[in-house]
């Protein structure tokens, strides 16, 4: 599966509170979480979102377990987030609503750069330099292939 | 070599996948309601006996809103028609009420929360997961795990003077960093564990997610069959074997004092000692960290006949707590002494209600995270035990609660 979109670059430890604040939970409308997401990082951050690939620092979703923070980067036009470390619980969201996340680092990478990834093969090129990274596993491919754990699941059946 | 007791209980060595039936699987109100969505586009009935799951209302307890009310109302009828245990508002936190009985040594726990590594203190392995894996989890009955590395932590000697397990907690959060066991799990021994109650157990092992990890552990000994055994349970104590641990951590717990986490970081702490003098505008005792019995007694026996300086909120983590303080008398020492009581529940801890900041405002917090703007848009937060926010409280500024010991 490819995918591809514009780099848009974050510092380190960034926290599901700061991808989507608390104050924004409730409510089941996807569309909220795609409006504020990282308000409280960068207000003007979510107009540039649409066809992105995050290129985050280490630890990216550390904190709450709120699966709103990968719904809201998804619904708001993310294609995929690149980070060199996730935070466990965060990765795990991210691939059950079918938002891919690549473990790499691309140190080079600068905002506006040109990404196209290749998820099964496990190599990514940014502003024409090739990276490799080792694939998700087999089965959280298939998560991602179906469009996440719900489809994944209704397919099962 | 033996496995560590992660490895035990999920069956597997460090870094294999393995699929696991759930013994304990729980939501709150802030992950039920998208569960209880991703279960319902699922379109399957529900493939686990629902003994295993319980739903805990604690994150905007009573409701708000009318509509954190309509989502409420929504996951409440579908728990009651399944016959699903749960705990309305006002029965508390799903940690602390899980950890009243609801949790055994061995068992594998998984709670839609991040902080559901709490459960660990039992001696079993509990990790937090999303709403969509939970919803599967309802489905199924079992779900996959990477077994993870472990990281040891020996624990040695006691506390002594105002030290407590939150300053434990927070050493260690600082000593590992925020990412520091991403992945991995924490197994704490050594011969200070003795010394150490439940309830300061629970405490250091809610705190194991602000390290990055999957879970966090303590092996159930004879001070946890003894807690288990006011709930009826009989518990076969853990015994510790000579374990592979990716890396092992001495901590001396004399040398342990009381510290706060500076904002906006978790692992940046400081000796009380540092910082006081530093104003604040709130206090808050409470939460999956610190809103036990014994936090709530400790925090009393400094304020009782005495009157706080400043806002000081006071949430009691479960009904049982808040009964068994009222009983006590603590309730009253702590409604005296200037302090507001909110109902079990997580309280302002993530800026949803009874004691959101406001933009400059200044709040000293019992709880396990100080991300910037968690409470409250433009507000800054401290984290300390419940003894330093006694001190605080009194003083009106960070202070150091082993002057007020004295």
């Amino acid at each position: 599966m490819m995918r591809e979109g514009k780099a848009v670059c974050l510092g380190s430890d960034i926290d599901t509170d700061l991808v989507i604040a608390g104050r924004y939970l409730r409510t089941k409308d996807r569309s909220v979480w795609a409006t504020h997401v990282f308000e409280d990082l960068d207000p003007a951050l979510s107009n540039r979102l649409k066809g992105s690939i995050i290129v985050a620092g280490r630890n990216f979703g550390c904190g709450s377990s709120r699966e709103q923070a990968p719904v809201a980067l998804k619904e708001a036009g993310v294609v995929a987030v690149i980070s060199p470390l996730f935070a466990r619980i965060f990765f795990r969201n991210a691939i059950n609503v079918g938002l891919p996340v690549i473990e790499a680092e691309i140190p080079a990478c600068r905002d506006g750069d040109h990404i196209v990834l290749n998820l099964d093969g496990g190599w990514l090129e940014a502003a024409g330099t090739r990276y490799t990274f080792t694939p998700l596993s087999p089965r959280m491919l298939a998560i991602i292939h179906a469009g996440g754990l719900v489809p994944y699941w209704r397919a099962k059946q | 070599m033996s496995r560590t007791l992660t490895e035990q209980i999920l069956g597997g060595t460090a870094g294999e996948y393995v699929d696991r039936s759930v013994d304990r699987a729980y939501v709150h109100d802030g992950t039920g309601v998208l569960t209880l969505q991703a279960f319902k586009e699922m379109g399957v009935p529900l493939g686990i006996d629902v003994s295993r799951i319980a739903v805990l209302y604690d994150h905007i307890c009573p409701a708000n809103t009318g509509l954190t009310a309509d989502l409420q109302k929504e996951l409440r009828s579908f728990a009651k028609e399944q016959s699903i245990p749960f705990s309305d508002c006002g029965g508390g936190i799903c940690h602390q009420v899980m950890s009243e009985g609801c949790i055994l040594p061995g068992e594998v726990v998984v709670g839609a929360d991040s902080h559901s590594c709490t459960g660990g203190a039992f001696g079993a392995f509990a990790t937090g997961v999303g709403a969509t894996d939970m919803a599967a989890i309802w489905a199924s009955g079992e779900t996959w795990f990477r077994v993870p590395e472990t990281i040891g932590i020996s624990l040695n000697r006691s506390l002594r003077g105002a030290a407590e397990a939150k300053d434990i907690a927070l050493s260690v959060a600082a000593r590992l960093g925020m990412e520091g066991a991403t992945y991995c799990a924490l197994e704490y021994t050594g011969d200070g564990v003795p010394s150490l109650d439940m309830e300061s157990r629970l405490c250091i092992c809610n705190m194991g997610i602000e390290t990055g990890a999957k879970n966090a552990i303590f092996y159930a000994d004879d001070i946890c069959r003894t807690y288990l055994g006011q709930f009826g349970h009989r518990i076969a104590p853990q015994i510790p074997e000579d374990c592979g641990y990716r890396e092992e951590i001495v901590l001396d717990l004399d040398d342990i004092v009381p510290v706060v986490a500076l904002p906006h970081r978790v692992d940046t702490i400081s000796p009380v000692t540092e910082c006081t003098g530093i104003e604040v505008d709130q206090v808050l005792l409470g939460t999956c960290t610190n809103g036990r019995y014994s936090d709530l007694l400790r925090f009393s026996r400094l304020v009782r006949g005495k009157r706080v300086r400043v806002r000081t909120i006071v949430v009691p983590a479960s009904k049982a707590v808040l009964l068994q303080a009222s009983r006590d008398g603590i309730i009253s020492d702590l409604i005296e002494a200037g302090c507001i009581i909110v109902s079990p529940g997580c309280g302002p801890c993530l800026g949803m209600h009874s004691g959101v900041l406001g933009d400059g405002d200044v709040c000293l917090s019992t709880a396990n995270r100080n991300f910037k703007n968690r409470m409250g848009v433009g507000g800054t937060i401290y984290l300390a035990s419940p003894a330093t926010a006694a001190a605080t409280a009194l003083e009106g500024c960070i202070a150091d609660p082993e002057v007020h010991y004295a």
